[in-house]
């Protein structure tokens, strides 16, 4: 009887604990989770008294997903890739976001107009950062100077291994790429199956080098290291290790695949007002050209672009760590997320038994 | 074990190579687990040794990395270390909610588990127990089932139950994962117990429980007290079903842990692992003599 | 108690009644059903907490890889004219009925649940379902010939066998998965190609793998357990502890060292090269593939083979080695035919134990085996959190612990369940 008692006193005192305000964010963990902490987690505490909870996940639609359908949801806003928003907003898995309710940009431009995907975001999400993925490398590492895709699969020329994220993704255009496709025939070429076994062909060229990464904050450690030579990677996780910790990596720009990630709320979500709230004020102008300062990904807003500065170092300028940035964008290919909306779960599965093979 | 003096040289030979053998596989049992504990005093973040270390250069060392475990999800780390910061590091740090989350997971599912299972092993001792070894072998099972099946089946259940996510979800789980060890020792302890000594004392009197109290109980609670440190142990070090059926809530250490080996082996985690090692250390020792001294008790020679 | 009365003539036992005038036996009969039941009540509260907590939960997981309603439940219409029509191609009435289904589909946001559902049996089809479900409100009759018009495919057979075997309550079709069977372009299912069998790959490479641990954990164990039977009962003691730390040290703690150890700049290739072993340019790959699983498992599973070695080895009395040597066997002889044969109660506790620990492992594959070197435990987590076909998981689960159950058994026949024993 005591026994009981000291369990549930111990079990409901935990349960009041949790009842405070609170909101809980799911995001892609390492340095990307820590600028978002800087720039919108604490602030917003700050301003409104509700506590922010961050959650990390490799990629944060995955978890979304399966908690919706198990119906055991505990996220209340998560940060995901432009086309796991447009599939779970299809398969009804998001709740639906008042675009208008969101703050106007400080010239009066209303927020329909001033997010950069705003066209072509569903209603469900609400669009952060532009991001791209891109090829890394360890200069102490690498004998010349890679500068193509195509010398990320050399592995004669540049002998090694090589990281890669475990998902098709980002995985098969570059392959492609890399096969000397040009930018804009990639995801026509995509589309057939000649192009899928075209792209796994290549890939099989380097299969037995590859180690496979899963969360953004493997790659700049797995160059570090010493493990891999040269690494795909989420740019703004190579450009931290560069400017903070000094670690001698170079980006390859030739060949990045751009992408949004994007505030959603889970269907069933505990909070949903807090996390409404969270996500209104975490998108404003002045937030997100905030978030430039503690990694490289642009700011979603046309109106926050000039108020990008310096890194919170306060001596490197972030514009031509930009994905964005002019001289960067040459080669670039903008992730088309109606190909992926409509055709990740078959790629991924190809991609798996592939894996196993 | 001495070498008998008719043996041949080959013999002599073979003998010395056996022993230099042994203390190869001792070296490859125990090598791993010390390794880290020198390099969680790195003062760089590598995970090797560095020159420095290797020749003992005090600069080579520091206790940055438990300094970090302290500071790591605080919100002010860098303010001055006075009263208000302990209670941030107790209220924000990462690790030290962790270690609290263990702690309150690992205490109820012992209690839970080592109850349950010590009653269920008087019974499972007693000479008249019917379908024994079919009981045994179900009360046994979540042992030998592997994790990721139970993992999987729990989270179904508990997610349309309403206990996922919770403590007591997780406690509840725990304490099932507890329970074969629980079992083992107790039924373990009791095989070697005397039943006549029951008799004895019914004939004198007492009743069950007064015998079950004073004869019985002295006698098995070394089996039990090392049940419940195997119990309480399969909780602390338990990450798959935290994984599945626990929220960020329920962060414990081995799921930091998890996390932190998945994206960066970085020297903090050492630091945990060391302080785990000197825990199991502390464990082990008291398991120790536990043992021997059951065994006193119950008159055996010591082993 | 119970013995004596069993062991006396039954006339006699028969015969003896107690003071207060029953007979013997039905005293004796009920005394002894009432030890019973307090022995079994002392049991029942586990029993009910095990049943409830993990027999239930795991039974009820396992029959998802039968029932599986995405189908039926999202695609009434077709479901009904599947009922109606057995074994009949589709018709006008099968395309009217899809493009109802998929017309309520759409205002529902189920096309996607359901096309990846299709997908699972015949891959590359989720967008078809996706793609026709947004044009749905524009489909005119004659439907067959409309919605062939937005895609072709809709054609294949092994489509419509796929929806007719998706549409039924209970269906083996995820077993088919798990034994890598799929359906042919005429709508049956066959085995893959040798070359793109995934499932059963990853069973006997589990199982190889595991074999190998066992090995050479008995390879490792028995030396060491010998010679802990073998030395005096202090030294013994002594270095059962450095058996007995691994034990009790946290499994994230060991699998870490051998991340430390085994990596590419790691504590082993840093002093290979440091040796002049190898040059740094060749330093050796021993993580993230199947060496490292092989390694770090073999360390962490060491203990259970040798703690039931050593257990058996304590009892084996030297006379019978002594006899043979002054007999004239040699040591090799002695060794081979007498003493390996008493301890292979000892071997077969150990390498079962290690065998079914071994098969189901999943954290430290995860972490150190790469691609090649997961398990397929790895493959029901990767199934249950990341593709979330949840059913593939399960009837991959259901394999598993049918194999485990039978190792389980096995043990129980050679060992016994009630000696084993921990430390």
């Amino acid at each position: 009887m005591k026994k009981t008692l000291i369990l549930t006193t111990a079990l409901t005192g935990m349960a009041f604990a949790a009842s405070a305000q609170e909101v809980t964010v799911m995001s892609w963990g390492g340095a990307y989770t820590k600028s978002q902490v800087e720039a919108y987690h604490k602030p917003f505490t700050a301003e409104t008294g509700i506590k922010v909870n961050s959650v990390d996940a490799d990629n944060p639609a995955t978890p979304i997903k399966a908690q919706v359908e198990a119906g055991n949801v505990t996220i209340d806003v998560a940060d995901i890739e432009l086309a796991d928003a447009v599939r779970l907003c299809d398969e009804g898995l998001l709740e639906v976001i008042d675009h208008s309710a969101l703050p106007a940009a400080p010239d009066g431009t209303p927020a329909t107009e001033d997010f950069l995907a705003a066209g072509m975001v569903s209603d469900c999400a609400v669009p952060s950062i532009v991001w791209s993925t891109v090829v890394a490398y360890n200069t102490e590492n690498v004998s010349g100077t890679p500068s193509t895709l195509a010398d990320f699969f050399d592995t004669e020329k540049f002998p090694g291994k090589r990281g890669l994220r475990k998902d098709p993704t980002a995985l098969l255009e570059m392959a492609l790429m890399a096969d000397g496709v040009l930018t804009g025939e990639v995801y026509d070429m995509l589309s057939t199956d000649e192009g899928v076994d075209r792209a796994f062909a290549k890939l099989d060229t380097i299969k037995s080098d590859i180690v496979w990464w899963e969360a953004g904050a493997q790659p700049p450690q797995l160059l570090a290291d010493g493990e891999v030579v040269m690494t795909t990677a989420y740019n703004g996780r190579i450009f931290n290790a560069q400017v903070t910790e000094g670690q001698p990596f170079e980006i390859i720009w030739d060949g990045q695949i751009l992408d949004f990630d994007l505030f959603v709320i889970p269907k069933g979500a505990p909070n949903k007002d807090e996390a409404l709230k969270f996500i209104s004020f975490a998108t404003d102008t002045q937030r997100l050209a905030d978030q430039a300062a503690w990694i490289s990904y642009g700011p979603a807003r046309k109106s926050s672009a000039p108020l990008v500065g310096m890194f919170n170092d306060g001596k490197t300028e972030m514009g031509p760590h930009m994905p964005t940035a002019p001289d960067n964008l040459k080669t670039a290919l903008a992730n088309d997320f109606e190909f992926w909306a409509d055709r990740k779960v078959e790629l991924t599965e190809r991609f798996n038994a592939w894996l196993l093979q | 074990m001495a070498l008998p003096i008719y043996a041949s040289p080959l013999e002599r030979i073979w003998h010395y190579t056996y022993l230099l053998l042994c203390g190869l596989i001792f070296f490859f049992l125990i090598a791993p687990i010390l390794v880290i504990i020198p390099l969680s005093f790195n003062a760089e973040p590598y995970f090797t040794f560095t020159r420095k270390m290797l020749t003992f250069d005090p600069e080579g060392f520091s206790l940055r990395w438990y300094d970090n475990l302290l500071t790591f999800g605080m919100l002010e780390p860098g303010a001055p270390r006075d009263e208000s910061w302990w209670a941030d590091v107790w209220e924000n740090a990462a690790w030290v909610k962790a270690a609290k989350n263990s702690i309150i997971i690992g205490f109820f599912s012992t209690i839970l588990a080592t109850s349950l299972g010590t009653l269920a092993a008087l019974g499972l001792s007693r000479p008249e127990m019917p379908w024994r070894k079919a009981i045994m072998a179900v009360l046994i099972s979540p042992m030998i089932v592997p994790i990721i099946i139970t993992a999987t089946g729990l989270f179904f259940f508990y997610s349309a139950t309403g206990l996922a996510n919770s403590y007591l979800g997780v406690i509840l789980a725990h304490a099932t994962l507890g329970i074969p060890f629980v079992i083992i020792t107790v039924t373990a302890t009791l095989a070697g117990f005397d039943r006549s000594l029951v008799r004895a004392s019914a004939s004198l009197g007492a009743g069950p429980v007064r015998t079950f109290f004073k004869v019985q109980m002295p006698l098995i609670t070394p089996g039990v007290v090392s049940g419940a440190l195997f119990a309480f142990v399969t909780s602390f070090d338990e990450v798959v079903v935290v994984l599945f059926i626990g929220s960020h809530q329920q962060q414990t250490i081995p799921r930091q842990m998890w996390n932190g080996i998945r994206e960066q082996i970085s020297p903090s985690i050492l630091a945990v692992a060391t302080l785990l090692v000197i825990i199991s250390i502390a464990l082990l020792t008291t398991v120790e003599l536990l043992r021997r001294r059951s065994e006193r008790l119950r008159g055996m020679s010591p082993t | 108690m119970a013995d004596t009365a069993a062991d006396m003539p039954t006339d006699i036992v028969g015969a003896l009644r107690t003071p207060d005038g029953r007979p013997l036996k039905q005293a004796l009969a009920q005394a002894e059903r009432r030890a019973r039941i307090r022995a079994l009540v002392l049991v029942l509260p586990l029993l009910a907490f095990v049943l409830l907590t993990f027999i239930i939960p795991i039974g009820q997981m396992l029959s998802r890889s039968l029932l599986n309603d995405t189908f039926s439940a999202n695609m009434p219409a077709l479901t009904r004219w599947f009922d109606e029509n057995p074994g009949a191609e589709p018709d006008e009435a099968a395309f009217e009925a899809l493009v109802m289904d998929l017309r309520a589909a759409k205002e529902a946001r189920t096309q996607g649940a359901v096309g990846t559902r299709i997908n699972y049996e015949v891959p590359g089809t989720r967008s078809l379902f996706t793609k026709t479900a947004r044009r749905a409100d524009r489909i005119e009759p004659p439907y067959r010939e409309a919605v062939l018009d937005v895609d072709k495919d809709w054609a294949r057979r092994d489509l419509w066998a796929a929806m007719r075997s998706a549409a039924a309550p209970v269906t083996t079709n995820f077993y088919q998965a798990a034994l890598d069977r799929k359906i042919t372009p005429e709508g049956e299912f066959a085995f893959a190609d040798k070359q793109s069998r995934i499932y059963i790959t990853l069973f006997v490479r589990t199982f190889v793998l595991a074999l190998a641990i066992t090995g050479l954990c008995l390879v490792l164990g028995f030396p060491v357990a010998h010679l802990l039977a073998v030395l005096p009962m202090r030294k013994a003691s002594l270095l059962l502890i450095l058996v007995l730390l691994p034990f009790w040290t946290s499994l994230l703690v060991r699998t870490t060292s051998w991340m430390v150890l085994l990596q590419g700049q790691g504590v082993i290739n840093d002093t290979l090269v440091a040796l002049g072993v190898l040059g740094d340019e060749n330093r050796l790959s021993l993580m993230y593939n199947q060496a490292g699983t092989i390694i770090a498992m073999t360390h962490i599973l060491l203990p259970f083979m040798i703690l039931p070695l050593y257990s058996v080895m304590k009892t084996i009395p030297p006379s019978y080695a002594r006899a043979a040597r002054s007999l004239g066997a040699t040591s090799w002889t002695t060794f081979r035919r007498i003493y390996v044969p008493q301890t292979v109660p000892g071997i077969g506790a150990g390498a079962i134990l290690v065998f079914i620990l071994a098969v189901g492992y999943y954290i430290t594959p995860a972490l150190v085996g790469g691609a090649t070197g997961t398990l397929i435990s790895n493959q029901i987590a990767f199934h249950m959190q990341e593709s979330l076909n949840w059913s593939l998981a399960a009837a991959l689960a259901t394999m598993l612990l049918a194999a485990v159950l039978v190792l389980y058994w096995v043990y129980d026949r050679i060992v016994g369940i009630d000696n084993m024993k921990l430390g």
